[in-house]
């Protein structure tokens, strides 16, 4: 996975000031009580504060835990802020192409000038080089070039043009050449451009269906350790262990699961975020959290497993012709082919058998392109003195060149035939070469799977993820490309139909199935889909069924979405992992300090030897404030996601963040007191 | 621990472990309406007389809320009967000596502690209850709370394995044909055996004696009698627990042998054990089921064998004294010892059973915490008959989705979605058990009747508190001494728990069962371990780490302070 061109740093000095400044705002409870964990901890940071002013005792250990708890919302919010910040630079840009734009309207075939606001669907527009697209819509007359750097950060114009599936044009985007007419299909506020900018912003973000139920779990959680602490102070009267308010605020404080509690929604943004690194734009963050689950993948062949092209890859002769007779003929026949497979084969004779493309385009030679008639293509070359015709090459597929060669009173030998077959049988494509009613041989020509593509399909599978190739091939070659690629199944002569049927099987079945697609007969399998990506360079219809859009069009980033999906996932678990088993530690230096003055006899539960009491609870707190920032990158980046199987995603996550969890504050805290001793703070 | 104690851990888990598959298969053929089982032809015309004497239609299934309020309603009635059963038991049969009607306050709390399958007894009941009132009043309630968590386990179960409907069986068709096929004739198993060890089963009136040195005595002795084998099995076998006798099963009526007291252990775990058979056959896979059953074990072997060695050490208190190898022998029965008594302490308390051996009470500060905290778990390491089976199922939910979220995927359970429905209902359960353990124990102790009930004082006296209302809420009804629980408020507040601590939390276990009953199955190769080793350890640590996380601070400030103190010279 490598990030697309605009990216900003996070870690850039403006975006850090900024978002120290959002941390402050963010204070407002009004706002912050949606984060049950954090307002409880303002709560206690201000309980704290009060009993600071109110009470003499003890003043610089109360002043020093109440800035401790401040500062532990305050990294919280920054938390969040960084990773809105980035969002929100991002939406500053595209902004700007948001400006007011004035649109040529069409009516009755007169062109009226209007505000792009006013614009409503089913209006038509006109653009010419130089304008700005006002709104989304569909190209209905005409082709143009159209500058997309905008949106996608791409250069390299794009062409749209009247039907077909590159028919779709966005708001905000330029025209560079020629003109088209536009038929509206979104209102102002509604258009592509528009939901980008709440996406990346973040201002529309609704939490999604898992960070729900852990917002859930986490509130239970602060609930649960809020009764602990509540119902010790009976106890402890009984007990007559007098506790002070601010150290059973710690304790509170400390076990309550602030650490995810203040990460959780920077984890969920930074999700996003990253897709949209990756030029994916998600039109809600449930999809993104979706597509962590899916586990099977329609994959169309062409442009996502395979090269765009089929290329030549062998030359085989007929029995009895040499070698070399059937590689110069097939050369001369594609020698003005300019056809993806026509090059090919050129290049292939070049490289394999050292021929050079020779300039043979002297007089004598009369290119035969490839029609749809015959079938064939091929080359005839004049005799000396004109008439015709000394050589006569035809190259195509074994039926055309079968009628060819019947009409000249010959056919193809059986020999030939079976190796025919054997191509195909392969996942080839067969040429049959003939040199006037000679049958030389036969060129393979074959799609080219794309590298790394077979491992990353394993590491697919790996994760639990079946993958299926549609393609409009033959069943034979289907077959034989689908082995070569490592794909678990494939579907052949496929209709659009038949695509949404197996979706739907899948589904019912109990799977969830994303898949890619551009065209608008792609739109119902595209909205059928769990996740549907469309491509930006598809038709409108395909983008508003799908709920991500790629905007650099590439179908195999289905691969990398699905990763950011899970990722996100995991690294809210571990986090929370982490944050929760945090709690072992913090119990060992909070409850033995606080009944240390009254029950001597508790010492041996001091484990860490930690120095005084306030010592003790002013490392838990403080460790529980610090471990907020220095997990800021992991929410941010997400735990790395090396892909493995289920179970040994889970030991490794186990052993890091719930092991890690336990051991880590024991080393924090301790290091945190004997730091606090030579400083004299306590 | 001497050989024969290690043989006899051995043969105990071994023998449930062997058990589990016959036994496991007739629960599931029980719990089908339409299922065969080898009684048949016995209880067939029985059962299907009960249906027709109830108008009970067996083929009708009821969605969540109707089997609920078929179970909460069905409960009440029975506490209803049974507190005017004890009230008027003076008036009625069966009762040769005469007793009179039981205090409204303590009625009360007898007959929810009955109707919760808690069995907390505030009464002595061969002073305080009539042969009837133990066999109809009581006894109906060993079979009715034991059937009514079957039948709670049952309806989870159906919730977690159908698919896309919305009803999870049919309350009335579960109750009978559990109290028919499952619990009676297994009762009158336990109680022949029981009577070969010789626990009487009679209708006598006490028996009077002079004894030889009467002079040392006021008046004559009193032997008491009763049908008591029969009231012994099913008290463990329903993890019940409520004694026939205030002694509970340190009595030599009610337990005689060793052998008797072996019979009594596995009577308490056989169902509970045979449950996580049971749900592995019915969502198919059947080393889900064993994966419970063994995290269930080595929990339960930890707590156990800790319980035992703390108790062996003895008292540090002795050792200035020069007394060595002195284990702790106080409160115990001299024909069980410690290791009987120490293992009989840690299965009536992982079980929800509450029968004693020995009383809790005496056990030194550590090892007297384990029952304790046995219980403060959830009653979930083997658990109360079907309690015990959907509470693990909670924790099981509860950690598939803490640690499911690391695989990467919404988390799932057997193809079923975790969302945030199921969360919210599971911790709602967890809660109200927290809240009435600590709530009420802290109110108790705050308050002046509280606190005046105490035997002790210090730490202890904290732990006496802590130990009624754990044992309360969570069903288990065992006590740790020393507390008298008698008063007014403490009648009415133990009751409380008990009801709540009982019927609240069916609510949101059924509710789960309501919603994962809606939803279709994913099938994804990537899904959560749902066994082996992984499996056991991240549950077993979900168990114990929201246990330990929960109760830490009061358990210091009890047992552990307790403890301590002991080990400088301070007892309480």
């Amino acid at each position: 996975m490598k990030p697309s061109k605009n990216v900003v740093s996070f870690w850039s000095l403006a975006l850090i000031a900024s978002a120290i400044k959002e941390a402050f705002i963010k204070l407002n409870p009004f706002s912050l009580w949606k984060n049950p964990v954090i307002f409880v901890t303002e709560i206690g940071a201000f309980i704290t504060t009060i009993e600071m002013i109110r009470s003499s005792e003890s003043f610089s250990f109360t002043l020093q835990i109440s800035l401790w708890l401040w500062f532990t919302v305050l990294f919280a919010n920054f938390a969040e802020a960084i990773a809105e910040s980035r969002g929100k630079a991002q939406a500053e840009s595209l902004k700007k192409t948001r400006t007011v734009t004035m649109a040529k309207k069409l009516l009755q075939g007169k062109e009226v000038i209007v505000n792009a606001s006013e614009l409503k669907k089913g209006d038509l527009v006109v653009c010419v080089a130089g304008d700005t697209i006002p709104s989304d819509g569909e190209v209905v007359e005409g082709a143009a070039t159209v500058d997309e750097s905008a949106i996608t950060g791409e250069s390299a114009p794009v062409i749209r043009e009247s039907g077909g599936d590159r028919s779709a044009v966005t708001g905000g985007t330029r025209v560079i050449s020629d003109r088209i007419v536009i038929k509206i299909t979104a209102e102002s506020g509604n258009t592509f451009l528009d939901r980008m900018i709440e996406m990346v912003e973040g201002a529309k973000r609704q939490k999604t269906p898992n960070e729900i139920a852990l917002t859930i779990l986490l509130a239970s959680l602060t609930f649960i350790f809020l009764l602990v602490v509540l119902t010790l102070v009976p106890f402890l009267k009984y007990s007559q262990a007098p506790v002070s308010i601010p150290i059973l605020t710690s304790l509170t404080i400390c076990l309550i699961p602030t650490t995810i509690g203040g990460l959780l929604s920077a984890i969920g943004i930074a999700g996003i975020d990253r897709l949209v690194q990756f030029n994916v734009i998600a039109t809600s963050g449930r999809a993104v959290e979706a597509s962590g689950d899916i586990d099977v993948l329609l994959l169309d062949k062409t442009g996502t497993i395979t090269l765009g092209n089929r290329m030549a890859t062998e030359f085989i002769a007929a029995p009895g012709i040499d070698h070399y007779r059937l590689v110069d003929a097939a050369q001369l026949a594609s020698l003005a082919d300019e056809t993806p497979e026509g090059r090919s084969i050129v290049i292939l004779a070049k490289e394999k058998y050292g021929l050079r493309g020779r300039e043979v385009l002297d007089t004598r030679a009369k290119f035969i392109p490839f029609s749809a008639k015959t079938r064939m293509s091929g080359v005839d070359f004049f005799s000396a003195d004109g008439s015709c015709c000394e050589r006569r090459i035809r190259k195509g597929a074994m039926d055309a060149i079968e009628a060819y060669l019947k009409e000249m009173g010959a056919s193809i030998p059986q020999s030939v035939k079976e190796i025919v077959e054997k191509v195909a049988k392969n996942g080839g494509t067969p040429l049959v070469v003939v040199e006037g009613k000679e049958v030389l041989g036969v060129i393979e020509l074959k799609d080219i799977v794309k590298g790394g593509i077979r491992e990353r399909f394993a590491r697919l599978r790996k994760m639990g993820i079946r993958t299926i190739m549609i393609t409009g091939d033959n069943p034979l070659t289907a077959a034989a490309i689908a082995a070569e690629a490592g794909v678990d199944d494939f579907m052949a002569q496929v209709t659009p139909e038949q695509k949404l049927n197996r979706i739907r099987q899948e589904q019912a079945l109990g799977h969830l199935v994303a898949m890619a697609g551009d065209g608008t007969n792609d739109a119902p399998a595209l909205a059928q889909a769990d996740v549907g990506v469309a491509m930006n360079t598809g038709t409108q219809a395909a983008r508003e069924a799908g709920n991500m859009v790629d905007l650099d069009s590439n179908p195999t980033k289905l691969i990398e979405i699905v990763e950011i999906g899970k990722q996100l996932l995991v690294t809210r678990g571990a986090l929370t992992t982490f944050s929760i088993a945090n709690d072992v530690a913090k119990y060992f230096a909070i409850i033995p300090a606080m009944l240390m003055s009254t029950f001597p006899e508790i010492s041996p539960l001091n484990i860490m030897q930690l120095r005084t009491p306030e010592s003790a609870i002013l490392s838990a707190v403080i460790f529980n404030a610090l471990i907020i920032i220095l997990l800021i990158p992991i929410a941010l980046k997400g735990v790395k996601l090396k892909t493995i199987s289920a179970e040994n995603l889970l030991i490794k996550n186990i052993l890091i963040y719930g092991l890690g969890g336990v051991i880590a504050p024991f080393a924090g805290i301790k290091l945190i007191d004997q730091l606090l001793f030579f400083l004299h703070l306590v | 621990m001497r050989a024969s104690d290690w043989i006899e851990l051995a043969l105990f888990i071994s023998i449930l472990a062997v058990l589990n598959k016959p036994l496991g298969i007739h629960i599931y053929r029980v719990l089908d309406t339409e299922g065969k089982t080898i009684f048949d032809a016995i209880f067939k015309p029985l059962e299907n007389l009960t249906y027709k004497i109830c108008s009970i239609d067996k083929s009708k299934e009821q969605n969540w809320i109707e089997y609920a309020i078929g179970l909460l309603l069905f409960n009440f009635v029975g506490m209803l009967l049974t507190y005017f059963v004890l009230r008027m038991q003076h008036v009625l049969p069966l009762n040769p000596e005469h007793i009179g009607p039981m205090a409204p306050h303590i009625a009360f709390n007898t007959a929810i502690s009955f109707g919760t399958n808690t069995n907390w007894q505030s009464y002595i009941p061969e002073k305080e209850v009539s042969y009837f009132s133990q066999m109809v009043g009581l006894a109906f309630h060993n079979f009715t709370s034991a059937a009514t968590g079957i039948a709670l386990a049952a309806a989870f179960v159906r919730g977690i394995v159908r698919t896309e409907v919305k009803t999870i069986g049919n309350c009335w068709v579960d109750l009978t044909r559990i109290t028919y096929y499952l619990l009676l004739p297994l009762s009158l198993v336990g109680a022949l055996l029981l009577m070969s060890q010789g626990v009487p089963q009679n209708f006598h009136a006490y028996i009077r004696y002079l004894p030889l040195d009467s002079k040392a005595h006021e008046g004559a002795c009193i032997i008491p009698q009763g049908p008591i084998a029969s009231q012994e099995a099913i008290k463990l076998l329903g993890t019940n627990g409520g004694g026939f006798f205030n002694a509970n099963s340190a009595h030599p009526y009610e337990n005689p042998t060793p052998l008797s007291n072996f019979m009594e252990m596995l009577l308490i775990f056989l169902i509970p054990s045979a449950l996580t058979y049971y749900f592995g056959l019915s969502c198919k896979k059947l080393r889900h089921g064993w994966s419970i059953w063994l995290t269930m074990v080595l929990l339960f072997l930890v707590l156990s064998l800790s319980c035992y060695w703390l108790e062996h050490a003895g008292n540090p208190f002795f050792k200035p004294y020069g007394i060595e190898q002195l284990t702790n022998m106080e409160g115990k029965e001299t024909r069980f010892g410690i290791f009987e008594s120490t293992l009989f302490a840690a299965v009536t308390t992982a079980a929800s059973c509450g029968a004693v051996n020995s009383m809790h009470d005496s056990f030194l500060p550590l090892s007297g915490m384990i029952p304790l905290f046995n219980m403060s778990l959830g009653e979930i390491i083997f658990g109360g008959v079907g309690s015990g089976l959907y509470g693990m199922l909670l924790f099981v939910i509860l950690s598939v989705f803490l640690f499911g979220l690391m695989i990467g995927r919404t988390p799932g359970y057997l193809g079923k979605r975790i969302g945030a429905y199921e969360i919210k209902m599971a911790v709602l359960a967890l809660m109200i058990q927290y809240i009435l353990i600590l709530g009420m124990s802290s109110m108790a102790i705050y308050s002046s009747w509280g606190r005046a009930a105490l035997g002790n004082n210090g730490p202890h006296g904290l732990t006496e508190i802590l130990y009624a209302f754990t044992s309360t809420s969570q069903n288990n009804g065992s006590a740790f001494g020393g507390l008298s629980a008698t008063s007014i408020p403490y009648a009415i507040c133990l009751a409380l728990a008990m009801y709540f601590g009982r019927f609240f939390v069916i609510i949101p276990v059924l509710a789960i069962a309501g919603s994962l009953v809606c939803q279709k199955r994913y099938i994804s190769q990537m899904v959560f371990p749902t066994s082996g080793a992984l499996f056991v350890f991240i549950l077993g640590a979900t168990i114990f780490l929201l246990g330990a996380l929960s109760f830490f601070p009061v358990l210091t400030l009890g047992p552990i302070l307790e403890h301590l103190m002991m080990a400088r010279g301070k007892m309480f």
